[in-house]
């Protein structure tokens, strides 16, 4: 029977939530490195058993772990990201120059079809790639030796590469997004990237017409229309119809349009889900209720989704990387808060149940659809 | 033989228990961590940078009631540290609350 299994990060330790096709009955495993920040755990989608986490402390630094049966038993691999080259500095909050240095690991992206290979993106922004299984790291500097690298500036969070989409067709199309500098499109397989910001309007960059300086907070994509790609902005939700190369605003009714997470239904590319979150400054739900919106028309017609969710008093927030979708029919729809609820949907987004409610804060919820 | 003290985070990952004991090349902060390094490459880059060797700001390490952390890496350990009667400690600084 087909199951799911859903892979949580949290500001102390890594869970694995599963369950079968039914998706009613969880069991909870974990924590996993219980204590140390796991920003992101993702499986490969060439080997399910496949799973790569990132492990980090303030104190004690990054360490990769890996996982080849399936998240019950742990290995380290690699943790040396060396920058090559590059700027030696970007831009600090204040404008000044800072040199680049490494904190941690916030995203790792498999391959789409070889489980040694897998991508990271990394604070300060840069991606690595590594071809043997995480062991070794290797800096795809032709991102940060974009002209504009020594001008891209941290967000809140730090200057942080958070988003990573490889090409489903097997193509050299590789999608990055950076906190606060924006997307950039490889077309090469990552050897050389180009900003693809035109249509973004920030209303903190003087320039209209700014060609980085975005905070672009989570890209999503549909491996069916690899040309639509979905963006939450940091205000803003938007949809680019041509790779990136023009972006227009989708908001429509939403309630708020600042957000963090986005994603796309398994099954249809036009049925996207956000979470509005009330400002950037107020990092939590309008009204305190709440609630995913859904648009089956790709952006600008939304639907309230309720069922199940608090209605009242709810104060969390749901981070970029805390949203997921599975590959079963009807699509399953997960999502993480900061107070510690994992969240999932067994009918596309129509009803909802908490699937854990008293986790540490969630960073990040990925989902494997398991045969 | 160098008795090593390391915080319970480290012991964890490392798979350590309690305590343990090394015999490095030099008896000096750098050398406990390159035989550490040696014996558990999971610990490499948690203690000090690995390219640049500096320890880890949150990172102190104590010995004989005495806070060594800015002292140079090439530091020869005190005697009682070098004999065994005292361990080196490291330690994860007490910071955000």
């Amino acid at each position: 029977m087909s199951g799911v299994r859903v892979l949580v990060g949290t500001k102390k330790g890594a869970f694995i939530l599963t369950a079968d096709g039914a998706r009613e009955i969880w069991s909870i495993d974990g924590p996993h490195f219980g204590g140390w920040e796991v920003y992101h755990l993702k499986g490969s989608p060439a080997d399910p058993n496949r799973i790569y986490a990132s492990q980090s402390s303030g104190w004690f630094g990054q360490v990769v772990q890996r996982s080849d049966d399936g998240g019950k038993h742990w290995e380290a691999v690699g943790n040396e990201f060396a920058y090559q080259g590059g700027p030696e500095t970007h831009q600090w909050y204040d404008g000044t120059p800072r040199p680049w240095e490494f904190t941690r690991v916030w995203h790792l992206e498999p391959s789409l079809a070889d489980p040694e290979v897998v991508y990271a993106g990394v604070q300060d922004a840069a991606l690595f790639r590594s071809g043997d299984g995480g062991q070794h790291w290797s800096e795809l500097s032709g991102l940060r030796e974009h002209r504009t690298g020594s001008a891209w500036q941290p967000g809140a969070g730090g200057l942080c590469l958070h988003t990573i989409l490889l090409d489903p067709t097997g193509g050299e199309k590789i999608f990055t997004a950076i906190s606060s500098a924006g997307v950039f499109r490889s077309d090469d397989g990552g050897q050389h990237f180009a900003p693809k910001n035109v249509g973004l309007r920030s209303e903190y960059l003087p320039d209209d017409d700014a060609e980085i300086g975005h905070c672009v907070h989570r890209i999503a994509q549909h491996p069916s229309r690899p040309e639509v790609i979905y963006m939450q902005k940091h205000w803003d939700v938007m949809r680019s119809d041509d790779g990136g190369e023009h972006w227009h605003e989708v908001s429509g009714n939403l309630p708020s349009d600042f957000g963090f997470c986005i994603d796309v239904n398994a099954h249809d590319p036009e049925t996207i889900y956000v979470v509005p979150i009330t400002s950037d400054s107020l990092h939590y739900p309008p009204e305190g209720r709440l609630r995913v919106w859904r648009s089956r028309s790709g952006g600008d017609q939304w639907e309230e989704l309720g069922r199940g969710l608090p209605d009242k008093d709810c104060y969390v927030d749901v981070l970029r990387d805390a949203m997921a979708v599975d590959q079963l029919d009807p699509c399953g729809i997960y999502f993480g808060t900061t107070g510690g609820q994992v969240y999932g949907s067994p009918d596309g987004g129509d009803t909802w149940q908490a699937i854990v409610r008293d986790l540490p804060a969630v960073l990040s919820v990925e989902v494997q659809s398991l045969t | 033989m160098i008795r090593v003290v390391l915080p319970a985070p480290l012991r964890i990952l490392a798979g350590i228990e309690g305590e343990i004991c090394c015999e490095p090349a030099t008896e000096t902060i750098a050398g406990v961590i390159d035989a550490l390094e040696a014996r558990y490459p999971v610990l490499r880059g948690t203690i000090r940078d690995q390219k640049s060797t500096a320890r880890r700001p949150f990172i102190r390490f104590f010995a004989c009631e005495e806070d060594l952390s800015h002292e140079p890496g090439d530091l020869v350990l005190p005697e009682a540290v070098r004999q065994g009667r005292e361990p080196l400690i490291v330690l994860g600084a007490i910071a955000g609350g």
